[in-house]
């Protein structure tokens, strides 16, 4: 039960440098966007879970761990990063399913503590069971040649991978709009966020309305994981830290939202990477280098908190409330 | 008076307790020792959380934060060569309080799952402070070299005098919670926990009263943590991870919510199943997972609970 410290999600820019060059700004700005990108895919999952099934699911960074593992494995063996791709997103959607109909279902009428703790139990046991059959140490994904290189984006060389993260991922949301918007299922599931019991109440089978949205958010968790591999490394723990991002996310946009959680993601994930890259050299301007330099990086690290306390402050429902009224 | 089947089982617990140094020293098992003072250390720590989530329905995932701040306050402090229990101690549960009071105004805005989430950012704030002290060794912690001085009155290098200045704490404690949770402000905290829209139609100023147990809560596991900084004779910033929140919580629903001595049996019993599993197998968190997914979908009211519904079939 001993936690352990990732490393932290962003690229850390140097510290120390005296002038923020306009071309260093977009890139780390890139940087936050790609961050703000996985952290919605994450979120949008689980603020569907927690909306519609009242679910507070700390297993969903889980998830996307396997995901990353499950690609990363098949990706080495195979050398084939398409088909670790192509393996990891219906193996995690099918564990996701499976842990619905085993166990998340009997808690779904349970209290918030009991949802804590139980999936609590179920992060160490999928911890240590990745340790037990790939073990503790990282794994690196290689990309494909085509994937290696850089693209001319405005003059800045930023590299390919990364664009495509930002791509598939804006892919994604405009699929969940389209989804939730526009099809019966995403009418159910808007219906079942903000007045869960007249869903059911109205004869739909809420049932598998569950286990349908939990299967989504399991495969977009595992998406987030397979895109994250390449760029972090793949290691034991690494869904926890992304875990509290995410759950950061989800309050700040208002639980249940998906748009919420797109507009968290984005504020979040550019915060995070900006405040890492830039807050030590704006301390700078009024600070000692000493001060700033330790300043920085422990104001840096909590920013994300910081505004996640003064978006429930003042706006407790968060920025985008799914049941109004 | 008949009794309850848990409460004799809680007095075996403490019995048993006060009796092991008898045995550790005289079959030289100084392990036991060692692994007995950190379940009443982290004891103290539930017992508090207990006040603020059992009695006041309160869930902060967050509750470890003061335990690193107490901890913190006297690894610093005798980083700097200030070993005197008399500024350490008074300190560390000043600091846990003062940040408690700040914490306990902005989560109480908050109810339901927005208090979880909260109290797990502040907490997260917290455990990122200590990663980032690096003049205290940051990531990695720091040894406490010397532990508190208690100027000649309770020596806390000798572990048996510890482990008793620990248990006395506890009992403390435990006596403290049992007199509050049955007195007029338990009653208000409990009242609150049921509605508090009543609570306040009836005049109480419910705030007031939250925030006072959040604080008392916070100095506890305040009090736990300058513990653990001697016992451990290390501070880190693992000492606030979210993960040692959650710990609490599962010691707490574990004993019994509804009781208060439930979080000292749960604190046992989740620290004796950790070093039972561990010395079957390295992976020993494979089989805690699922049990405490059984222990929560099957045994209501912890373990107290069971043992007077299970004696309750027997009589």
């Amino acid at each position: 039960m001993r936690g352990r410290t990732a490393p932290p999600l962003s690229p850390v820019g140097k510290p120390g440098v005296a002038m923020v060059d306009p071309s260093l700004l977009f890139e780390q700005l890139l940087n936050g966007v790609q961050l703000g990108i996985l952290l919605f895919l994450l979120a949008s999952g689980l603020t569907l879970v927690f909306g519609i099934m009242d679910l507070m699911n700390l297993a969903h960074g889980s998830l996307y761990m396997i995901g990353a593992y499950v690609a990363a494995k098949v990706t080495i063996l195979a050398n084939s990063f398409l088909l670790g791709v192509a393996v990891a997103l219906p193996a995690t959607l099918l564990l996701g399913v499976a842990l619905e109909l085993l166990v998340f279902r009997r808690l779904y009428a349970r209290g918030h503590l009991d949802q804590v703790l139980a999936t609590f139990g179920m992060i160490l046991f999928f911890n240590e069971l990745v340790r037990l059959i790939w073990g503790p140490a990282g794994v690196s994904v290689p990309l494909p040649e085509i994937l290696r290189g850089h693209i001319d984006l405005f003059g800045l060389p930023y590299p390919t991978y990364r664009v495509l993260v930002i791509l598939v991922g804006l892919g994604v949301a405009a699929f969940l709009y389209w989804l939730v918007v526009k099809t019966r299922v995403g009418m159910l599931i808007r219906a079942g966020a903000s007045r869960r019991e007249m869903v059911g109440a109205l004869g739909v089978d809420v049932a598998r309305l569950f286990t349908i949205v939990f299967g989504i958010g399991a495969a977009l968790a595992a998406l987030a994981g397979v895109m994250a591999g390449p760029i972090f490394s793949v290691t034991v723990g690494m869904g926890e830290s992304v875990l509290i991002l995410t759950l950061v996310v989800i309050v700040v946009g208002g639980i249940g939202s998906i748009r919420g959680a797109f507009v968290g993601a984005l504020l979040i994930g550019v915060t995070e990477t900006m405040g890492r890259a830039f807050l030590s050299e704006i301390f700078l301007l009024f600070m000692s280098r000493d001060g700033a330099n330790t300043a920085g990086p422990a104001v840096a690290s909590m920013l994300v908190y910081i505004i996640m306390a003064v978006v429930l402050v003042f706006r407790p429902q968060g920025l985008f409330p799914a049941r109004t009224g | 008076m008949r009794v309850a089947p848990s409460t004799v089982f809680v007095a075996l617990l403490l019995v048993a307790f006060a009796a092991l140094p008898v045995y550790t020293v005289s079959f030289e098992q100084p392990f036991y020792l060692a692994l007995v003072r950190r379940i009443m250390i982290l004891a103290i720590a539930a017992l508090g959380l207990n006040l603020i989530m059992g009695y006041g329905g309160l869930i902060s995932m967050g509750h470890a934060a003061f335990i690193g701040i107490g901890g913190y306050t006297v690894g610093i402090l005798a980083h700097h060569d200030v070993t005197s229990a008399g500024i350490q101690w008074p300190l560390a549960l000043a600091f846990a309080a003062a940040v408690a009071l700040v914490f306990g105004l902005i989560s109480l805005r908050t109810r339901g799952v927005y208090f979880i989430m909260i109290t797990l950012a502040l907490a997260q704030m917290m455990f990122f402070l200590g990663v980032s002290l690096e003049a205290y060794g940051g990531d990695d912690g720091l040894p406490v070299l010397s532990r508190s001085d208690f100027g000649g009155a309770i020596d806390l290098g000798d572990d048996v005098t510890f482990y008793y200045f620990v248990y006395a704490l506890l009992l403390a404690c435990f006596w403290l919670m049992s007199r509050l949770v049955n007195s007029r402000f338990g009653m208000v905290i409990r009242g609150i926990r049921s509605n508090e829209a009543r609570m306040q139609a009836i005049g109480f100023a419910t705030l007031r009263y939250q925030l006072t147990a959040f604080v008392l809560a916070g100095m506890m596991a305040g009090l736990a943590g300058a513990l653990l900084a001697n016992h451990t004779d290390f501070i880190n910033p693992e000492m606030a991870h979210w993960t040692r929140s959650a710990e609490l919580l599962v010691m707490v629903l574990l004993g019994g919510m509804g009781s208060i001595a439930g979080p000292i049996v749960g604190a046992a019993a989740l620290l004796l199943l950790e070093e039972l599993l561990a010395g079957i197998t390295e992976y020993w968190a494979l089989i805690l997972g699922p049990i405490m997914i059984v222990i929560v979908l099957f045994a209501r009211n912890g373990l107290l609970g069971m043992i007077d519904r299970w004696s309750g079939r027997d009589g």
